[in-house]
């Protein structure tokens, strides 16, 4: 079969299509969204009746996902590392409860920080819910474990969680697809007090995980994906880990690697695999992308024994992504000089869209807080964050999904008037409701100024769970009427909107200002659709 | 056959197009690639790059290694020079003359231009209005990868081929503008090194 040229993401919705997926709940995040995105523009979801759907966080979505696999059908859940944070609840409580149709959970870490607030590694969750983990190095391979991650977690009746990592979720090779599997039919747990974690049923249950490792450990002992390759030279032993893997080979054009190597792609580390090569060379290098997980691991508290080497020695920076040329450095081999990037190249990050309605709402929040010194608004996640950076330098926080009208009323009990918060539509209804409405019960003297541009516009435009619905969620949760007011961030409101959020810095208690104008993304794309479609209708 | 390709510019200028038009090709003539993309948060006018990797064997790394890559091709100046740490000895640059300047501190034009006239190897055009010539600016991504082509090991009619394959859809005219760029760039690099 002819293969297909996929990002890693793509790789993993399309196995996903292929191996009999009823469901993906999602919420977006880079470098995660290409895989819930590609299984939505993919026809064959249409015509197989596969959901595929955006939800209001990652907790909601991890948790729908969890609501088919116990229906009996093959589900997926896809987030950015620091999303697993939000769904850290249901993880840390779906290992404990069981899977019955098989359930992946996929997170993309995001090494380097490109697009993220921390480098958290996930592989440290997996760990902490003890359940399989697998860590592909490639493309195809990404393909390939989606069809065994269903299998092992309907095998055991477990979760299972797909770690990826930037460089593999969003790098394109290509890919060669298997036969396409039906999806299940509906059928219930067996049992059903399976998902009903009262503490009697949960101790069982939880016995049974711990029952579980030992099983979880001969699949990864016994996995194609973990292997041991022979070395002649023993001084040196090497445990290569996702990614890190190809780095390796990279550094070795012909492919021969003089020293022993054991691949791991599975987890629980394969104990087997890791002794043998521990006992046969002097020393041991570990090459991982994240966190020194599996390096402290062979380390132990005491580090007795051999040296071992890698992120925590200094063999390799214990910060950032790997790069084939870190590992070559760590495995001795003689770097070449590089050329230096020129004096006079200046750095170029990233900034707000011209005809942006964030830059009309921050050019008049500037004005309106001018009377107060600085270091008063509290913001979140998403594009208006760059209001942080010159020439706005509006916003003084960005920690969370939500922190922003929480930190607000906080500093606000503290006594600062006025706080601010500047929060997205997307992310409001993502984690923002909850502090509002703390902030309502207490009459918090906070401003909160949603900006709504009708999408979430950092990844690229996804629908946005709260379109059409701010005032509604703010007057439920009991934001005063006269308080809630919408403007329109435009040049020729400014002195109006200047006035309107004097005005609410004014009022004490709650207030919430929601400048809404489209992302000029979504409706530059959404007039080239128009133009299209009556472009042909003429025709 | 093995070309190792860092392709520059700034979010929006359509690198990713020339990457999409490459691997393509490449792929229609049955060599291995790896292309590693920027998206996110740096697509919104800041810099981006990709790695695209083409080879007769098997690849491994997604990243090309520093001072191994065969080329950097750049649709903007100061872009270009970014990512001098990873052009071989023996390698290419081929980019657009003309800056795009969404920053403060942009540096002088000229001095950028000398910069890139230092290496020994290079092809410097203004792809800006050889594109605005054939009508539309937006092609300047395409004439920057037509003055590549001579430098890539894939048959020039595949590279044709991919952007009526990729393009086809948005219509005639935009395949045909688009090919003309290609060309336009193309010859020109031609010429150059003669």
């Amino acid at each position: 079969m002819h293969k297909l040229l996929l990002l890693g993401d793509e790789a993993i919705a399309q196995a996903g299509i292929d191996a009999g997926m009823s469901g993906v709940f999602s919420y977006p995040g880079t470098p995660s969204t290409e895989i819930t995105e590609f299984v939505q523009r993919s026809p064959e979801t249409k015509e197989k009746g596969i959901v595929a759907t955006w939800c209001a966080n990652e907790k909601t979505a991890a948790e729908t996902a969890l609501g088919m696999s116990y229906a009996g059908k093959r589900s997926m859940t896809c987030m950015k590392h620091v999303g697993l944070n939000v769904a850290a609840d249901v993880f840390m409580n779906a290992n404990i409860t069981g899977a019955n149709g098989g359930m992946i959970f996929v997170v993309a870490d995001d090494p380097s920080m490109h697009s993220s607030q921390n480098e958290q590694d996930s592989r440290v969750y997996g760990n902490f819910a003890m359940i399989p983990i697998l860590e592909p190095s490639s493309q195809q391979e990404a393909y390939d474990m989606v069809h065994e991650a269903f299998e092992l977690s309907e095998k055991h009746k477990i979760p299972v969680l797909m770690r990826i990592t930037t460089r593999l979720a969003h790098s394109r090779s290509g890919v060669a697809r298997k036969a396409s599997k039906e999806q299940n039919k509906f059928k219930l747990p067996k049992n059903l007090r399976q998902f009903v974690l009262l503490p009697a049923i949960a101790r069982k249950q939880y016995q049974d995980l711990l029952n579980n490792q030992p099983l979880f450990l001969k699949d990864a002992e016994t996995s194609s994906y973990n292997q041991y390759f022979e070395g002649k030279d023993k001084s040196m032993g090497i445990v290569a880990c996702g990614l890190a893997y190809n780095y390796l080979m990279e550094n070795y054009p012909d492919r021969n690697i003089p020293f022993p190597v054991v691949k791991v792609c599975q987890y629980p580390l394969p104990h087997k695999l890791i002794k043998q090569l521990y006992d046969e060379c002097d020393s041991l290098l570990v090459l991982e992308e994240g966190y020194p997980v599996v390096e402290e691991k062979l380390k132990g508290f005491l580090n007795y024994g051999k040296k071992i080497m890698g992120r925590m020695d200094g063999s390799l920076p214990r910060a950032g992504e790997l790069n084939p040329n870190l590992v070559g450095k760590a495995l001795g081999m003689p770097q070449q000089e590089i050329a230096p990037i020129p004096d006079l190249v200046a750095k170029r990050p990233p900034s707000l869209c011209k005809g942006c309605s964030h830059i009309d709402s921050f050019i008049g929040l500037n004005q309106a807080l001018e009377e107060y010194n600085r270091g008063r608004v509290f913001s979140d996640i998403g594009c208006y964050t760059l209001s942080a950076l010159p020439p706005y330098e509006s916003i003084n926080t960005c920690v969370d999904m939500g922190a922003s009208i929480t930190m607000a009323k906080g500093a606000a009990d503290a006594g600062m008037n006025p706080s601010v918060a500047v929060i997205g539509d997307s992310t409001f209804t993502h984690s923002g409701m909850t502090g509002l409405l703390d902030a309502v019960n207490d009459k918090s003297n906070i401003t909160v100024l949603i900006l709504d541009n009708s999408t979430t516009g950092m990844t690229g435009g996804q629908p946005s769970a709260a379109f059409n619905k701010i005032e509604d969620i703010c007057r439920g949760i009991g934001v005063e009427e006269d308080h809630i007011r919408v403007i329109k961030p435009l040049r020729k409101n400014h002195e109006e909107n200047t006035r309107i959020m004097k005005e609410e810095l004014a009022y004490d208690g709650v207030s919430v200002i929601i400048p809404r104008r489209e992302c000029i993304q979504t409706l530059n794309k959404r007039m080239r659709q128009k133009f299209k479609e009556k472009n042909s209708a003429k025709q | 056959m093995k070309n190792d390709i860092i392709l520059a510019g700034v979010g929006g200028q359509g690198i990713l197009s020339i990457a999409a038009i490459i691997g393509y090709a490449a792929v229609q003539s049955n060599l291995y690639l790896k292309q590693a993309e920027v998206h996110g948060m740096s697509q919104r006018g800041g810099d981006v790059q990709s790695h695209l990797r083409l080879s007769s064997a098997e690849i491994a790394s997604d990243l090309i290694p520093h001072g191994k890559a065969d080329m950097i091709i750049s649709v903007e100046p100061m872009e270009a020079l970014r990512y001098l740490p990873y052009l071989s000895p023996e390698g290419w640059l081929i980019s657009n003359s003309e800056p795009f300047d969404n920053i403060s501190n942009y540096p002088p034009k000229d001095k950028v231009l000398k910069e890139i006239e230092k290496l020994p190897r290079h092809v410097l055009l203004n792809a800006d209005q050889m594109a605005d010539e054939l009508g539309t600016k937006k092609a300047a991504n395409m004439v920057i990868l037509g003055a590549a082509s001579p430098f890539i090991d894939i048959p020039f009619s595949k590279l044709e081929d991919a952007i009526r394959f990729l393009f086809g859809k948005k219509g005639e005219d935009l395949v045909n503008i688009n090919l003309e760029a290609i060309r336009a760039g193309r010859s020109f690099a031609q010429k150059s090194m003669e």
